[in-house]
């Protein structure tokens, strides 16, 4: 799957939290990869493991979780690996950075993460430009001077006002879409080759939304950096978006370029995800929500985990453990897929079966429908 | 200040609550804003500047004017030789102690406002040099208890697992043992002198602290920006440092306003006990230890050195209280 310009590379990454109601296989296997410059999306519901799958990333899951296996790359740099040693037990593997070059070499410097909440990612009791200035400190060994001016320079480019007054302010003298600016200049201060985007505009109101991914387009011309982008907002997705991973329930079941995905969606999920949101390239009397929720992940469905809620669920789905392959034409751009529709297990000649989205449950609601009935 | 509040307000994105404010709700020059209109704050804080200016005159005249020769030249000019005659003044200078045996155990008159003690000491002046003690032991003490109890707290808080357990369980054997005990068996160890009461009664005071920002660190190594701070690259030791430690001392703050008092109160009853500073040194338990003897026939030897520490305490009592409002937001006492 790697090219030559390949930044990122996730294998099969599986992360679990061992809880005393059983093992929470939170990230359960994803596999996706980031180009240089690239702005890669990771979309699902609310529980669909896309935090989690990011802080495994940076070595970050804190207990009960732990990374329990697959294999990361980050520019020839093992990032996560493991190997079964002689018991036939995962083990991480010698080739694993350490814990302090994961620390010096890797995050911040290379990796940087802008969070969800502007609010809450700033330490209230400094001064932002003091944040800023400490952080490259940290991760580009300037001294004081050149860290401010570069700090000063960082703010000016975000796009805030009077950067060197503003400097000195506390975070609570700033708005939300400012602190978001903020952050994203603390994060490029460092120039990264990859920032984990997770959920950053999520809590900003659309037309701060809006000035922010264009302020990230901006940037990431400028700087040439790549992004991993977490949200569950489709809009965003369009919006910023090079390629998209949509996962559900720790699993990535549909990955390709942002147009295929709108245009040419293989994916019932995907599929039902995109019914739900109104689209400008499409009228619709009424938007269809996705029936039901997303099961628990610590006893996930047999099966594909998507047939208890999918419009399509046949027979097969219960019983046949879908592939992840690519089901793109010769000559076309990967369109990855994780369904048994498009493989070849008799998804044909199965039956169709009875889900909450098929309406079969639906006689709890509305009276009037008949068990088994579908509406649809 | 102004300017900049009401550009943010044009420039900003979304307008917060706290843009359009006029004055800041965080930070210290608000705390101190918020104390100066609380007034018993205010009462406790001129008490103890009322002391603490004592206390620093008192260290000038005791330990940077003995480099010039003229130790104890306030006290002298001032209160033991007030009739101003060169003939006593040899007689009265320490190693006697600002002794004037000329008017032993008298009650105030206007050479002695407050007194004399059994040997002629006036009382008024050892309570000025006693001031320099009680200050200092209350003050050091409960720094080292402080400093100590909140590098361990954040420690065991930010860490936890075993760490936690390990440090916490140690805290909590010196919580279990009598108090009295240990400072009294700790000073027969290494010396009857008010260093060790003040490093004895420090320790003691570890406990406090620990519990207290531990609790406050389980709460603060929860937050985004000290996940933001890791995910950066900050180490452990400089995320506790810079993120976990000041974000949760506000309480530590204002338990450490109190236990000034309370250290205070405690050295003194250190010193009644004969474990705190030594004769001649002047200092508040000491002359109580030293008053109980004369309690019927001459009062004012224990009236004054008490109601010192009474003032004392309920001024560091009275700030810890108002500090406490201040720094809590959810308290708007206006």
């Amino acid at each position: 799957m790697s090219d030559a310009n390949t930044l990122l590379d996730v294998e099969n990454l599986r992360t679990q939290f061992f809880t005393e109601e059983g093992t929470v296989r939170a990230v359960d296997g994803i596999s996706f990869d980031v180009n240089e410059g690239e702005i890669v999306g990771l979309v699902g519901e609310s529980g669909a493991g896309k935090s989690v799958a990011t802080s495994s990333l940076m070595r970050l899951v804190e207990d009960p979780g732990e990374v329990v296996g697959g294999t990361v790359t980050f520019k020839g740099e093992t990032l996560i690996d493991f190997e079964e040693n002689t018991k036939g037990e995962l083990r991480p593997s010698e080739a694993m950075l350490s814990n302090a070059e994961m620390r010096e070499n890797v995050r911040g410097n290379e990796i940087a993460i802008i969070f969800q909440d502007p609010m809450e990612a700033l330490n209230p009791v400094f001064k932002v430009g003091s944040q800023i200035r400490e952080f490259i400190e940290i991760n580009r060994g300037f001294d004081e001077g050149e860290a401010k001016a570069l700090a000063v320079d960082m703010l000016r480019e975000v796009g805030i006002p009077e950067p060197e007054e503003r400097y000195h302010s506390y975070p609570h003298q700033f708005s939300g879409g400012m602190r978001q600016r903020v952050l994203i200049a603390m994060a490029l201060a460092c120039e990264p080759s990859l920032i984990i985007a997770d959920e950053p505009t999520t809590a900003l109101d659309v037309t701060v939304e809006a000035q922010i991914l264009e302020l990230v387009d901006d940037l990431r011309e400028k700087y040439d950096t790549a992004f991993v982008w977490v949200t569950h907002d489709m809009a965003v997705i369009a919006e910023i978006c090079d390629r998209v991973n949509v996962m559900y329930l720790g699993e990535v079941i549909e990955e390709a370029a942002v147009d295929d995905l709108f245009h040419d969606t293989k994916h019932p999920y995907t599929d039902a995800l995109l019914d739900s949101i109104p689209r400008p390239d499409q009228t619709t009397a009424e938007l269809n929500p996705i029936v039901g929720v997303m099961p628990e992940a610590i006893n996930p469905p047999p099966g594909c985990r998507f047939h208890t809620r999918c419009p399509d669920a046949r027979e097969v789905c219960k019983r046949a453990e879908p592939a992840y392959q690519d089901v793109s034409e010769p000559g076309e751009r990967p369109h990855h897929v994780h369904c048994v529709k498009y493989e070849d297990v008799g998804y044909e000649y199965s039956d169709p079966l009875d889900t909450e989205a098929t309406g079969a449950f639906a006689g709890d609601l509305m009276e009037t429908e008949t068990e088994g009935e579908a509406d649809d | 200040m102004s300017t900049t509040i009401e550009e943010d307000a044009q420039e900003s994105d979304v307008e917060d609550a706290t843009a359009g404010e006029p004055e800041a709700r965080v930070g210290l020059r608000y705390t101190l804003s918020q104390l100066k209109r609380d007034p018993t704050a205010k009462v406790g804080g001129y008490i103890i500047a009322f002391f603490a200016v004592i206390a620093t005159v008192a260290f000038i005249d005791t330990n940077v004017l003995a480099w010039v020769g003229h130790k104890y030249w306030f006290a002298e000019t001032f209160w033991v030789n007030p009739v101003r005659d060169p003939a006593t003044t040899q007689i009265l200078r320490p190693p006697l102690s600002l002794t004037n045996d000329l008017h032993p155990g008298a009650p105030g008159d206007w050479n002695h406002v407050l007194g004399t003690d059994h040997r002629g000491r006036d009382i008024l002046v050892r309570l000025f040099y006693g001031t320099r003690i009680a200050m200092m032991v209350g003050i050091v003490a409960t720094g080292i208890g402080t400093v100590m109890g909140v590098v361990v707290g954040a420690v065991a808080g930010y860490y936890g697992g075993w760490v936690d357990d390990a440090l916490m369980r140690a805290v909590e054997v010196l919580y279990a043992i009598p108090f009295l005990v240990l400072v009294i068996a700790f000073m027969v160890a290494f010396g009857r002198n008010l260093l060790f009461a003040m490093i004895g009664v420090g320790i003691r005071t570890i406990p406090v602290f620990a519990r207290l920002i531990r609790s406050e660190v389980l709460s603060v190594r929860e937050e985004d920006y000290v996940e933001a701070a890791r995910a950066s690259g900050v180490t452990n030791r400089k995320l506790i440092q810079r993120h976990v430690i000041p974000n949760s001392f506000a309480p530590v703050l204002v338990q450490a306003t109190l236990q000034i008092g309370i250290n205070i109160l405690v050295i003194a009853g250190l010193s009644f006990l004969g474990f705190g500073a030594q004769p001649p040194t002047a200092s508040w338990g000491q002359m109580l230890s030293v008053s109980r003897g004369y309690m019927l026939p001459a009062p004012w030897f224990s009236v004054w050195p008490g109601l010192a520490i009474l003032l004392a305490v309920i001024g560091f009592n009275l700030l810890g209280d108002g500090l406490r409002d201040a720094l809590d937001p959810r308290i708007q006492n206006r």
